[in-house]
């Protein structure tokens, strides 16, 4: 199947504003931004494709492999704009969609929305039948009903059923059941059932999860069938593999079958890319940053593994608040994802406080600076008065931003509210966004036990590089790295994604009545499982297996991660399993507690194929100081006043030179502001490596 | 343009203190073991200054909560002594009048010290799954049966633990493990909030909370004020009509809207009950702030100078205003009815702003599994959090089985099944439940619940609404009251211990709430809606419920 030249890859990342493309080829690196094309998705690939052939002198036949994640799964679940899809559960409990978890998002506001339930009510259906907690059979599957039902449903023209059964997590023969009866009368029909989707507990989050991917099923289908026909007709029969939002690879055909798992899968490119640039610098402790045009994303990496979850909150309906979108039961890469980026709008509220985002200006109309019409002063509005971007050369120069336009936003909205001058309510803007990503990354990193102080960032996207600074000044952070490429890192990240799957169960096991063979046998089916995806893709190539149990005491309800050789779970190892969950236990809460049981609540298995070693980098020393003949005004938010600052080009560096602080260091997909308190070297990998003095 | 430098400065150091509070609310999620806390959200947290004024708080499930602990750190001081106070020091109390209001509510407070320098407090609390006593319920003459009263005292001296208070709370209740875990994981969390400060106050190099708190207080205080201020001037009344325990209750308040100030009485309100409905005018004050804030003032952070300009005020022989040693343990029935009482006579000031009634209380089901006679197997206590339908707002429909003003979660079904042998058959919205009108009530939720085989299911009741449903606003008509039955159509009370025979199922119909504006105006495609998906079954729309 394999044509093309296998170390010629293209990784291809759809996001909302733009389609970044990244071919490697030899070492080399060549890469593009086009506009997203919402109505052919593949088009915008096929031109970025296009123009890095041209670039990088390749013809299309050549190209070995193409990785690609997209946003089109989110957007169709946030948009609404999925297949007419009908939901079938357990009698009973219709409404599980509906009713959530009964509580109120926003405590103060009583004109809140709910979201609305992905199925509405009129496509909800109910069978006669239930499985008790062990998986044991209370009552079959009524016949007669589900024949009914079937009639129904094939006169309701649906395209898509998902199937979801009270306890089916523990035995899902009753959705397979149910499954097979429509297939049988429907045989063309597209049917996802949780017991395969999610076989995780907590009905509302397994419903939800197996609605979602039926919901996007036959939009990604479609697209995908589109996008291989596009490429063969253009001459490249090369594989096509997806990125997943755990931040592996799985084939095309097993992305149409669960689509759900697509979710998301652009920032865990980027976080795979950060993880590869932590790898090629010996950080064991990062942190990453990209900050885009609308959110900024936050991740911990370490030793060198990002932080993974079991589920994901997609599609927040006001202003990011947790409980206000829909959660899916995936193992996804464990992120924060907040309201924060270069088009966040900036207001006051009723306290005469300023505020920012989550709103954005996006890049229609843009904020005020843009001259397209965007009227609200924006998070790039507040940098460009404070000297951080250059308003001639703005985007590799194919833009010209307007100061005055900047300027009299935030008078108008900003300081004209609160009495402050304009170089004021841009520094309170760009403050109040900074504590925002710092606070959320404070918070995030304490979730997880960690001392954020003591690692090194990694920052990409638009707006990374031009709040790193503040950033690691904010949260007490010594070094961040600005790597190469940094404005396309999500789609080099697909480029340097592992074969991998991830699997996640429910599986209660006591530890003082651990039942070994029970346990071995749900964590064989777990690794065939997995081995499955992976070797659909990469039959012969060596694999690992990574295994977490999800512990906590008996009768708390938050579980901690305990990692340890899958042998040591297999086997039933007790004493080495509750050690450990001891140490990690202390590790987030200070100390253990001694007398409750301890259990297992549920099991994760991952098995990936081994990552490509990365070259590492011998660190370099300061050879040369830069300095540059050009310089502006700059605002230091640490004096608050404005100095000056030189502006250096990037290309120009080469490894072992130095740039110290203040100073903006400028290409063209973004810019990287130095604060006084910071000095940047150039790695031999063309890094910038900026660390404290 | 310096000093404007420094608001900006306040300003991120007072999110900063917020994310302190949000984070020690976070560690007791984690660590708590009682489902209330960890699944349901029923707790709070916060930080208060050297005077015991509340500084910012955790956006917790519980308005009850967070508003009548905001009162008790006073309480704390003064009782411990001033003198008394020392590092290592961690004080506790379940006084319901101190505290939150019921003895399931156990308060912690950690007094926070810098350099040696005492310069805050941290407070928690936590609603426990057990005092002994009766158990949660109604059922108690007096608060000496309600469980252990724990008056405020140390619970760690200098960092010395009172082991003599644990041995005689490990005697007394039914779950020890779990209640004591409890009680040290209000501790930890009151330490996790209390380390990130100190992170804090040496990043900004702040060697108190003074300035600070005087801007967050001074802030919040003029915001507040400016808000009641802009209000309509006058005095309003209201009065509601409860079920009670054994005979009806009637609410009665009256708002009085002066300067920039809000005062609520209750005079006119029934008498206190022999049972354990009442309510200590803490948490009353606490449901009463939380509603009108809603209308007035719903974006200011809560702290003591957004809370100072509301006051209330309640005869002594009022089942608001419960006396000590009057029984309290399920004060939050009547108290999440306060909001409605009090927004209704708002609605008078300010038509057009306030929703109309809606289910009001939770539906909170207490359980007990005991295996039937000659069968083995084990104790279960199980608690579910259930809520009925919310009122419609002046231009919203009302929300469908949602909790308000109450925050918490209810729990998973699944989740429920795997703490103790019951089988949930149905937890479902319960159609045609919604009031009518322009803009529909949101719908109850029906509940069938059975004991697994080889077990008998007692249960407490503790629900209202079932004679008195959720009345309309402006035209709007009233939601469907509940009731509480067996599937063979037998009636039960509800309130107080009730059995539910071997082979019977327990069936709870939730209330619906109240309709606001008159049906006729709701837009033909609106009712479609309602009868194409079920809300509204097909020839009662448009007639209420």
């Amino acid at each position: 199947m394999a044509s093309g030249h296998k170390d010629c890859r293209v990784g291809v990342d759809i996001g909302g504003t733009f389609t970044d493309v990244a071919l490697k080829i030899d070492g080399r690196l060549v890469s593009t931004k086009v506009l997203t094309d919402y109505e052919a998705p593949e088009r915008a690939i096929l031109k970025g494709i296009d123009q890095v052939c041209a670039d990088a002198g390749v013809a299309l036949k050549d190209i070995g492999v193409v990785v690609h994640g997209t946003t089109l799964a989110t957007n169709s679940l946030i948009e609404r704009r999925g297949a007419r899809t009908a939901f079938v559960t357990t009698e009973g409990f219709r409404d599980v969609l509906e009713m959530r978890t009964e509580n109120r998002f926003e405590q103060y506001d009583l004109n809140i929305t709910l979201p609305p339930a992905l199925i509405a009510r009129a496509d909800r259906f109910v069978v006669r039948e239930r499985m008790d907690a062990a998986g044991n059979v209370l009552l079959d599957v009524d016949r007669a009903g589900l024949d009914a039902l079937i009639t129904r449903l094939a006169e309701g023209g649906y395209e898509s059923i998902a199937i979801g059964f009270i306890h089916a997590y523990a035995n899902g023969a009753h959705e397979r059941l149910v499954r097979d009866a429509i297939l049988a009368r429907l045989p063309d029909i597209s049917i996802s059932i949780s017991s395969e989707v999610a076989p995780q507990f907590r009905e509302l989050e397994r419903f939800n999860t197996v609605c979602a991917n039926a919901y996007v099923k036959p939009v990604i289908k479609a697209y995908l069938d589109r996008l291989v026909k596009a490429l063969v007709a253009r001459g490249m029969g090369c594989p096509v593999y997806m990125i997943h939002s755990g931040g592996g690879i799985i084939s095309l055909e097993h992305a149409a079958e669960f689509p759900v798992r697509l979710v998301e899968s652009g920032p865990a490119g980027g976080v795979i890319f950060a993880e590869d640039v932590a790898r090629r610098h010996g950080c064991e402790h990062v942190v990453s940053f990209d900050m885009g045009g609308t959110t900024a994303k936050i991740c911990l990496v370490e030793d060198y593994v990002p932080k993974t979850a079991k589920s994901f909150e997609v599609a927040r309906t006001y202003r990011f608040r947790k409980g206000s979108g829909m959660v899916i039961s995936i193992p996804v890469v464990e992120m924060v994802e907040i309201g924060a980026g270069g088009g966040s709008i900036a207001s006051v509220d009723s306290l005469r406080q300023i505020r920012v985002g989550p709103k954005s200006a996006a890049s229609e109309p843009g904020p005020a600076c843009y001259g397209r019409g965007g009227q609200n002063p924006t998070v790039t509005d507040a940098n460009l008065v404070l000297g951080k971007l250059d308003p001639d050369n703005f985007a590799g120069g194919k833009m010209v931003l307007s100061v005055p336009a900047a300027s009299h936003a935030l008078d108008q909205d900003i300081g004209a509210q609160i009495g402050l001058s304009v170089d004021a309510s841009a520094y309170g803007v760009c403050e109040v966004v900074d504590e925002n990503m710092s606070n959320a990354a404070r918070v995030h990193a304490i979730e997880s036990g960690k001392d954020i102080s003591t690692f090194t960032m990694i920052t990409f996207g638009g707006g990374g590089p031009l709040h790193a600074a503040r950033l690691c000044e904010k949260l007490g952070i010594d070094s961040f790295i600005v790597p190469p490429g940094a404005g396309v890192g999500s789609a080099i990240g697909f480029l340097l994604a592992p074969f991998g799957y991830e699997t996640v169960r429910s599986g209660r096991v006591e530890l003082s009545a651990f039942e070994q063979p029970k346990v071995a046998a749900l964590l064989d089916s777990m690794r065939e499982e997995a081995l499955g995806f992976v070797s659909a893709i990469e039959s012969t190539a060596p694999t690992s297996v990574e295994c977490t149990a999800f512990m906590r005491y008996a009768g708390q309800g938050w579980d901690i991660p305990v990692r340890l050789p899958f042998e040591v779970f297999h086997a039933g190892d007790v004493a080495a399993i509750r050690a450990e969950f001891m140490k990690e236990y202390t590790r987030f809460f200070g100390r253990a507690i001694v007398g409750p049981e301890v259990e297992i609540v549920s099991w994760s298995l991952r098995v990936s194929t081994p990552v490509a070693r990365a070259q590492s980098v011998t660190p370099v020393a300061a050879t040369r100081q830069v300095t540059s003949d050009v310089s502006r005004k700059l605002f230091d938010s640490v004096s608050r006043s404005f100095v000056s600052a030189q502006v250096v080009e990037r290309a120009g560096l080469v490894p072992g030179d130095c740039v110290a602080g203040p100073a903006i260091i400028t290409e063209a997909e973004t810019t990287t502001i130095l604060s006084a308190q910071f000095t940047a070297t150039v790695q031999s990998d063309g890094s910038l490596l900026a660390t404290r003095h | 343009m310096q000093d404007t430098f420094v608001d900006i400065h306040m300003q991120v150091m007072w999110n900063r203190l917020i994310s302190v509070v949000e984070e020690q609310a976070q560690a007791l999620i984690r660590t708590a073991f009682s489902t209330s806390v960890r699944e349901a959200g029923d707790l709070s947290a916060g930080i208060f200054d050297v005077h015991g004024r509340m500084l910012a708080q955790a956006v917790t499930g519980t308005p009850g909560h967070v508003n009548a602990m905001a009162e008790s750190v006073g309480h704390f001081i003064t009782d411990i002594g001033p003198g008394n106070i020392h590092e290592g020091d961690v004080y506790i109390t379940n006084d319901p009048w101190k505290g939150t209001g019921h003895l399931h509510d156990i308060t912690v407070v950690t007094p926070s010290f810098l350099d040696g320098r005492l310069i805050g407090y941290f407070a928690s609390t936590a609603h426990v799954v057990d005092v002994g006593g009766r158990g949660f319920g109604p059922d108690a003459n007096e608060v000496y049966e309600e469980g252990l009263f724990i008056p405020i005292m140390k619970l760690f001296d200098a960092g010395r633990e009172n082991d003599t208070l644990l041995h005689i709370v490990r005697n007394n209740v039914r779950e020890d493990d779990k209640v004591v875990g409890d009680i040290f994981a209000l501790a930890a969390c009151n330490d996790a909030g209390h380390n990130r400060l100190v992170d804090m106050m040496r990043e900004f190099d702040m060697a108190d909370l003074e300035h600070l708190g005087a801007f967050i207080l001074g802030h919040s205080g003029r915001a507040t004020r400016e808000r009641l201020a802009a209000l309509p001037q006058g005095q309003w009344t209201n009065s509601l009509r409860l079920d009670g325990y054994d005979e009806p209750v009637e609410l009665h308040a009256t708002l009085t809207i002066k300067g920039d100030t809000v005062h609520v009485d209750f005079s006119g309100t029934s008498g206190p009950s022999r049972f354990g409905i009442n309510v200590p005018l803490v948490y009353v004050m606490a449901y009463a702030c939380y509603g009108i804030k809603c209308i007035v003032a719903p974006e200011i952070p809560n702290n003591f100078g957004s809370l100072e300009p509301f006051s209330v005020s309640a005869p002594d022989n009022c089942i608001l205003n419960a006396q000590r040693p009057a029984p309290v343990s399920v004060r939050h029935v009547l108290g999440h009815f306060v909001p409605d009482l009090v927004l209704g006579a708002l609605h008078k000031a300010l038509p057009d702003r306030v929703p109309a009634e809606g289910a009001g209380a939770l539906w909170n089901l207490h359980m007990s599994l005991r295996p039937q006679p000659g069968q083995t197997g084990r104790n279960a206590e199980i608690l579910m959090f259930n809520s009925g339908g919310t009122g419609a707002r002046p231009t919203l429909d009302g929300m469908n089985a949602t909790a308000f003003p109450s925050g918490v979660h209810t729990m998973p079904v699944e989740a429920t099944e795997h703490v103790g042998p019951v089988i949930i058959w149905r937890k479902e919205l319960r159609e045609g439940s919604g009031g009518a009108g322009q803009y529909r009530g949101g719908l109850g939720q029906t509940i069938e619940i059975e004991a697994a085989t080889g077990y008998k299911l007692q249960f407490s009741a503790m629900f209202d609404r079932i004679d008195n449903p959720a009345r309309g606003r402006a035209g709007g008509q009233a939601g469907a009251p509940g009731s509480v039955a067996l599937d063979d159509g037998t009636r039960l009370r509800g309130k107080g211990k009730q059995d539910v025979p071997p082979g019977r199922k327990l069936v709870l119909n939730l209330p619906g709430g109240g309709g606001y504006g008159d049906p006729a105006q709701r837009p033909a495609e609106w009712q479609e809606y309602d009868t194409s998906n079920g809300y509204v079954p097909a020839g009662q729309a448009g007639t209420g419920a």
